[in-house]
């Protein structure tokens, strides 16, 4: 065997390593440590002159392993076995210690910080002894990409691909594509309609060749890994057929039965079989299976009875589609916090408390009240107040600002001044106006005689004190700016409430394995240099799903995760890890075990030769090493985890 | 005499343990530097091989620490470790250690500040039980 001649780089992280921990002191005992012909300490190692250091020295000192100390490897492993590539080493004979996070940023005691990271050193040159090289090989992909969530993230991210020639299948579970976006009615800051602008893009998806739309579809299951996802999709039963369908609404109109409209957010009816709104995409009926009295009673049929294209279709099923992608888009939203959960604002118990979305719909022309601004009772109001933070930026609900609600607070009130004479009253705890042409809105909003008043409103009442709060309802809060609690009488109460994590956002991540944050939606794979990818590769997410964000943001990261896709797939191979399990097959005894707990398929037991043993499948092992551990033989490893390497480093951490 | 100042060897999980601990540095969350993080790609990687040859080598904890089971990039590696824990946890018992030095957490990588509670916490337990019965044998 060749000799094993290991350089060792301590990075002093400008003052991030240096500033606690000694870092010539564990270059100078890197130097002493059994197989270690070189070590040094330098003030960048992921700078250009930092990676030249070790690329010189594998060269002069015919370097056969390479240890660096410095921040995780999370972020800079894949840098340092690139320099080790590029001067012709196996980059899996590189082994990367972690002394920044693990260590300089979690002490400040210098000399405990300094043993520490020696230990860490220790063990990173034990265990790089044992480190093999690998051979990294590459199989072809599949170009398609699956992107999940028809709002107007996943319409972006579908368009941006498809317009590069590259097959996308997009799911929504809804009836129609459109997402929150569709129920909007003017954006801020400009006042643009909301229709106007996602209505065209809609219709091209709808229209696009490249473009595979799965309306009230959702995924159900997601095998392999990037370049080749294998994906299960259950595309749910309308009970019409989509190809018969004209969209006519003649159905909707002669349904004897009406329901209220999810789109319409309440205020508004809708049929059993229905059209979500008049500009959905796919442009077909769908039939609401719990509320039809067909399906619940057995009679009716009416719609059947008055549709020229005979496309009802009581029988249909519901379909599976198996389809397979190179890449993912996640793009799955945000639900509306439930402002009922804060009973003291007396939302579903006062009629004119409304939350957002609900007025948004009043204000939208083609809404349920044909953009007139009305109380229940069908009067104008003369007075409303908008309630901002309504679950956000509370420790007992949200913890963070949900980015959008004092915008779309100012257009409320620039609306209500336009329609009506209404006094109006945004009641906040801080204006947060910071976009492009946000601080403009603010002041013309200012300039408009709205009133504002900085507090957090404590409760709405309809309990009067004087005679001028009669018939009103009563925001209570504490002015901060004044320093005294006010009273302020309104006949409508308008709540902004908070943007979060879908119900099913646990069970989304799961199916894709990505992880989540505190806060409970999606988590990037790096805060600020990877904001869209996730912890697993080829899989990445854009839009509210990945937190609060407005419409401009939102299709920015669309188009950014579309690019990350595309980088994905127009490379046309992907590297296979070689970080994955494999058999020394003189020493299985073909037991199975393996086999029983791999929830990958990988490892089979095969009869090679004549000889029964075990076999891994490289397409399907992740490499999570559970069949390792139960191998009773010692057969099945994972590479570059090897039991070796892994007791190595437990023995050099312990045997000072 | 210095203070007894416990050995802990942490086995976490690259996905979401060792995210947590990397987060606790990027966020300057401090705890006791006891602790040496040995990374894994998952808690399910974990053989019981490599948590006795940490006791053999006089480790006065162990820690097997990964992802909650809904957040697994392996989809049940959390369950398989869980039951390798089971089963490891009795033979420590009859070994003679005390069934504290052995601690199984699950820690998301959102979640630094349990992180470092935990190593506290442990450190402190460990303080109060004494150093491991194997410490002394290793050293012949």
């Amino acid at each position: 065997m060749e000799e094993i001649k290991v350089g060792v780089y301590i990075c002093h992280c400008g003052l991030n390593i240096a500033g606690t921990v000694d870092v010539e002191e564990v270059a100078r005992y890197a130097q002493g440590l059994p197989s270690v012909v070189v070590a040094r300490d330098y003030r960048y190692m992921c700078s250009d002159p930092g990676q030249a250091l070790i690329k010189d020295d594998i060269k002069n000192f015919g370097l056969n392993r390479v240890v660096v100390a410095s921040c995780s490897p999370r972020m800079h492993e894949p840098t340092f076995r690139r320099a080790c590539q590029d001067a012709g080493l196996n980059p899996y004979l590189f082994e990367h210690a972690n002394i920044r996070e693990h260590c300089s940023w979690v002490h400040d005691d210098r000399q405990i910080a300094t043993e520490k990271a020696k230990d860490l050193v220790r063990a990173a040159v034990r265990r790089v002894y044992y480190h093999e090289p690998l051979e990294i090989k590459e199989r072809p992909l599949n170009p398609n990409v699956l992107v999940v969530g028809g709002g107007i993230a996943g319409i972006q991210a579908a368009l941006d691909i498809a317009n590069g020639e590259h097959r996308v299948y997009l799911v929504e579970k809804e009836p129609s594509i459109g997402g929150h976006m569709a129920q909007l009615d003017r954006t801020f800051p400009t006042l643009d309609c909301s229709e106007c602008i996602l209505t065209p893009k809609m219709t091209e998806v709808g229209q696009h060749p490249f473009i595979t739309l799965l309306a009230y579809s959702e995924v159900e299951e997601v095998l392999g890994s990037v370049g080749n996802f294998k994906v299960k999709v259950r595309k749910k039963a309308r009970y019409v057929d989509e190809e018969k369908c004209t969209g006519c609404g003649v159905c909707e109109e002669k349904c004897p039965w009406k329901v209220d409209s999810e789109f319409e957010v309440g205020i508004g009816k809708r049929g059993v079989i229905y059209l979500p709104f008049a500009q959905a995409i796919p442009h077909v009926a769908t039939i609401d299976k719990e509320r039809c009295v067909y399906f619940l009673k057995g009679k009716c049929r009416a719609c059947e009875k008055f549709c020229d294209a005979k496309a009802i279709d009581f029988e249909q099923e519901d379909e599976i589609i198996e389809l397979e992608a190179g890449s993912i888009i996640l793009t799955t939203g945000y639900d509306l916090f439930d402002a009922g959960r804060i009973p003291q604002y007396g939302y579903g118990r006062y009629d004119n408390v409304l939350t957002a979305l609900e007025f948004e719909r009043m204000t939208c022309a083609a809404g349920p009240t044909e953009g007139k601004i009305l109380l229940r009772d069908g009067r104008q109001p003369e007075s409303a107040a908008i309630i901002h933070c309504v679950g956000s930026r509370d420790e007992n609900y949200h913890e963070y600002c949900s980015r959008v609600c004092c915008m779309y607070g100012l257009k409320y009130a620039h609306l209500i001044k336009e329609n009506t004479q209404a006094e109006v009253y945004q009641m906040y705890i801080d204006m947060r106006c910071f976009g492009e042409g946000f601080e403009e809105f603010y002041r013309r909003v200012c300039d408009e005689g709205v009133n504002f008043i900085r507090g957090k409103v404590a409760k709405v009442t309809d309990v009067a004190l004087t005679e001028e709060e009669q018939g009103k309802l009563i925001a209570i809060a504490e002015d901060t700016l004044l320093g005294r609690i006010v009273r302020v009488p309104v006949d409508m109460v308008i709540l902004c409430p908070a943007l979060e994590p879908r119900s099913d956002a646990e069970d989304v991540a799961k199916l894709f394995t990505i992880n989540r944050r505190a806060d409970g939606f999606f988590m990037e794979r790096h805060v600020k240099l990877d904001p869209v990818a996730t912890a697993t590769e080829g899989v990445f997410i854009a839009g509210c799903c990945e937190g609060p964000k407005d419409i401009p943001d939102t299709v920015a990261q669309a188009s950014a995760a579309a690019a990350k896709a595309l980088s994905v797939i127009s490379r046309g191979r992907v590297v296979i890890e070689p970080t994955i399990a494999q058999v020394n097959e003189a020493l299985c005894q073909a037991c199975g075990r393996c086999e029983e707990i791999c929830d990958f398929h990988a490892p089979k037991v095969i009869s090679k030769d004549g000889v029964r043993v075990s076999s891994v499948d490289a397409a399907l092992c992740k490499g999570c090493g559970a069949c390792a551990v139960v191998c009773p033989t010692g057969a099945m490893s994972i590479r570059h985890s090897t039991r070796e390497q892994i007791n190595s480093m437990v023995e050099a951490l312990l045997e000072v | 005499m210095a203070e007894f100042e416990p050995k802990i060897i942490a086995f976490c999980c690259n996905w979401c343990t060792y995210a947590a601990a990397d987060i606790a540095g990027t966020s300057r969350i401090h705890y006791p530097a006891n602790v040496r993080i040995v990374r894994v790609m998952c808690s399910g990687m974990v053989d019981p091989i490599y948590i006795l040859k940490a006791f053999e080598m006089g480790a006065d904890g162990v820690l097997v620490a990964g992802c909650h089971e809904a957040d697994c990039h392996y989809l049940n590696g959390p369950l398989k470790c869980d039951a390798m824990f089971e089963k490891l946890k009795k033979v420590v018992n009859v070994l003679g250690l005390e069934e504290e030095r052995l601690r199984r957490e699950m820690i998301a990588a959102a979640e630094a500040p349990i992180f470092a509670e935990l190593i506290e916490e442990m450190v402190k337990q460990l303080k109060k039980l004494g150093p491991s019965p194997f410490r002394e044998r290793v050293k012949v």
